[in-house]
């Protein structure tokens, strides 16, 4: 009770120092996605008394895009480009490595393997971006070694 | 002891993602153990990419170039350094490179060369002049020397900036707003944010002067969560023009102010489409607007709003510093000026080559980027991101300029190109093409949010045998519905990538026994 009540207080703080600013739900949203690895659904009714909206238009925005999600990432999150540049390089072989590696692709042994559409690095493609540190020419192993350098075991 | 180096070194994000900031600290920590004393400049990239992360020494005022350098050679490095230079990845003087000497850098000028957040180094390498001059001229002149300029927006549209510029200062508002799109989501585009790092003062120069043009008093820099170090870059760069008054109450001149802010998206491509943006930037869905009124009357809140892309308005101060005339003489036809071309994909020397309008595909791609960098033969490039035509290597002599490209179903875009060898499958790239319209469609039109996923569908049928010149017509009314039926160019533009591969690579349409490519 005590937590969720300290939680409430703490949202409530990161929207109120939006209010009044430029595109000021998503600003909040982007604050809240930053601290909390996601947005709760708590946060929701908050932002529409704050902001005078209903909890459907924020709910809206929520969905609409994809930096903000419902559920925290287990573990390190390896962002992979699934765009034009990037697949001119390969990357679907590096995607196919790392499904290798890392036993389907999605949440297991510590790692998120999620698409991202650019990351402008499409001259030194494939590009990634491993637990918020972006990588040229990325392949496996320098995927790996990052996962390691973020505390995450590769068994080979 | 020897006297101090001066070394360069790019914070650009594509040099960090090849280990630059790790580079830097082996640097530091092996001159130290061999006592060398040495001071390194962060700088913005050359765009010479495949040389990264590329290393420069100022030697007798002439910078020299050691490139690709990892952060395991630094010790070697410094020991040629200390000496006389000579070493294996020593590329000589960076200016006498081809790559660099052929470019004409009007926008790019100081990229790679100044220190990014040295407002005072950016003075002394030309920076403020254009403002200088815009703060001595009305209004309506700055505006006409836009349009003088022949300057056409940069993000795509090719929309000329002049006739903006005039309807958004003739317009009657207590407020106006200058807008910058600096949501480069294109694959295979990234001029924006080389500059947004390698030069943030010159964009927001630009953003002055348009809002001295126009009446405008606050700006905003939409840039796309993607960008973190850009992020960085610009919000310390603004930080330090606040200080140095070049922002603040008297930017535009005695009693002229001007306020800069960013804010940063939260991943949706759509939101690259200017009323989406605007919807987005006011906290909501990024839900494309229906056009009139144009943003330009009734933007931002409602009020006349200014919104360029960012390599628009970062070739405002060079026409107000030299004149309209002198950008004018850049180019070809009504394609005035340079244009930052980028180099993508499989390319042996990718990065950016800033050039007139009328270079051809094949110089850029074969002469300037050396072919595929696994050196198979080219077979197509994409231009100007996802919605862009897939060109075949029988069309690589047209010369590259606004009204060339669109007589051949393609488009210059925001100049990305993106290069592929003869292993491409035409037919999963057009499949592609759908999918990503159905994964970023804002949903607002029904050709589009539904277009898209009935085309992948189509694909797929056709490529599991299934009628397969039914589907062809299917695809056909269905490209037609889209481009008839959307407001923006997300599902107007969808059908052009899909079509170009039909028509110029007809041989990669046919069933295959294969369906390892159905939907998940």
């Amino acid at each position: 009770m005590s937590q969720n009540l300290s939680q409430t207080l703490r949202l409530t703080e990161i929207i109120s120092e939006h209010v009044g600013a430029v595109g000021g739900v998503i600003a909040s949203l982007r604050a809240i996605q930053e601290e909390f690895g996601c947005v709760p659904e708590e946060a929701d009714l908050l932002i529409a008394d704050l902001f005078n909206l209903s909890r459907a238009e924020v709910r809206g925005v929520i969905s609409f895009y994809a930096d903000f999600s419902r559920t925290r990432v287990e573990g390190i999150l390896v962002r992979l480009c699934a765009a034009e540049a990037c697949q001119a390089a390969g990357v679907q072989t590096v995607r196919k490595e790392l499904e290798d590696t890392f036993d389907g692709g999605s949440t297991t042994m510590g790692v998120t393997v999620e698409d991202v559409y650019c990351l402008g690095l499409c001259s030194v493609a494939p590009a990634a971006m491993v637990d918020g540190r972006l990588i040229g020419r990325a392949d496996a192993v320098r995927i790996k070694a990052r996962c390691s350098a973020a505390g995450l075991e590769v068994a080979e | 002891m020897t006297k101090r180096l001066r070394l360069f070194l790019p914070l650009d994000s594509v040099a960090i993602s090849l280990g630059a900031d790790e580079l830097a600290v082996a640097l530091v920590r092996t001159a130290e153990e061999q006592g060398v004393e040495i001071d390194i400049v962060r700088t913005g990239s050359r765009g010479l990419h495949w040389l990264e992360p590329l290393l420069e020494v100022e030697r007798n005022g002439t910078r020299v170039g050691y490139g690709p350098i990892d952060e395991q050679e630094a010790g070697d490095v410094l020991t040629a350094l200390v000496a006389d230079g000579s070493h294996d990845k020593c590329v000589g003087p960076v200016e006498e490179i081809p790559f660099l000497k052929n470019q004409t850098r009007l926008i790019f000028g100081r990229c790679g060369i100044t220190d990014p957040l040295s407002l005072r180094d950016y003075q002394n390498h030309g920076g403020l002049d254009g403002l200088h001059a815009a703060q001595t001229m009305r209004p309506s002149t700055i505006c006409e020397a836009v349009l003088d300029s022949g300057l056409r927006g940069r993000g795509g549209a090719g929309f000329p900036a002049g006739i903006k510029w005039k309807t958004v200062s003739e317009a009657a508002a207590d407020q106006k707003y200058v807008v910058v799109n600096a949501d480069e989501g294109d694959s295979g585009t990234f001029a924006d944010r080389m500059i947004m790092e390698g030069d943030p003062f010159l964009l927001l120069e630009g953003m002055i002067i348009a809002g001295i043009a126009t009446g405008a008093t606050r700006g905003y820099i939409y840039l796309r969560s993607e960008y973190p170090i850009a992020d960085d870059v610009l919000k310390t760069a603004i930080r330090r023009a606040y200080d140095e008054g070049m922002l603040g109450a008297d930017a535009g001149g005695p009693g002229h102010p001007f306020d800069i802010e960013v804010f940063v998206g939260a991943g949706a491509y759509i939101c690259g489409e200017e009323t989406s943006l605007l919807n987005s930037l006011e906290g909501k869905r990024g839900e494309v607007r229906a056009k009139p009124p144009i943003p330009a009357l009734e933007g931002l809140y409602g009020k006349p709003t200014l919104v360029h892309n960012v390599i628009t308005l970062c070739s405002v101060p060079l026409i107000l510093a030299k004149g309209s005339t002198y950008y004018r003489d850049f180019g070809m036809g009504r394609s005035t000026g340079t244009m930052p071309f980028q180099l993508a994909g499989n390319i042996k020397h990718g990065g950016l080559f800033e050039a007139g309008f009328g270079v051809t595909l094949n110089q850029l791609v074969n002469d300037i980027g050396c072919g595929t960098r696994t050196g198979r033969p080219v077979r197509t490039v994409q231009i100007g991101g996802p919605l862009g035509a897939y060109l075949p290597t029988s069309l690589f002599d047209l010369p590259m300029d606004y009204e060339t490209m669109l007589a051949n179903g393609a488009g210059v875009g925001h100049g990305g190109l993106v290069v592929f060898d003869d292993t491409v499958d035409l037919m999963n790239q057009a499949r592609y093409a759908f999918e990503f319209c159905a994964e970023e469609s804002c949903g607002k039109c029904t050709p589009c949010r539904i277009g898209a996923v009935r085309g992948v569908e189509v694909i797929d049928r056709w490529r599991s045998g299934e009628e397969p010149e039914q589907q062809r017509a299917v695809l056909d009314d269905l490209c037609e519905v889209m481009v008839d039926g959307s407001l923006c160019a997300m599902g107007g533009m969808t059908p052009i990538p899909v079509q170009s591969a039909i028509k110029h690579f007809p041989e990669d349409f046919k069933p295959t026994k294969q369906t390892n490519l159905a939907a998940e």
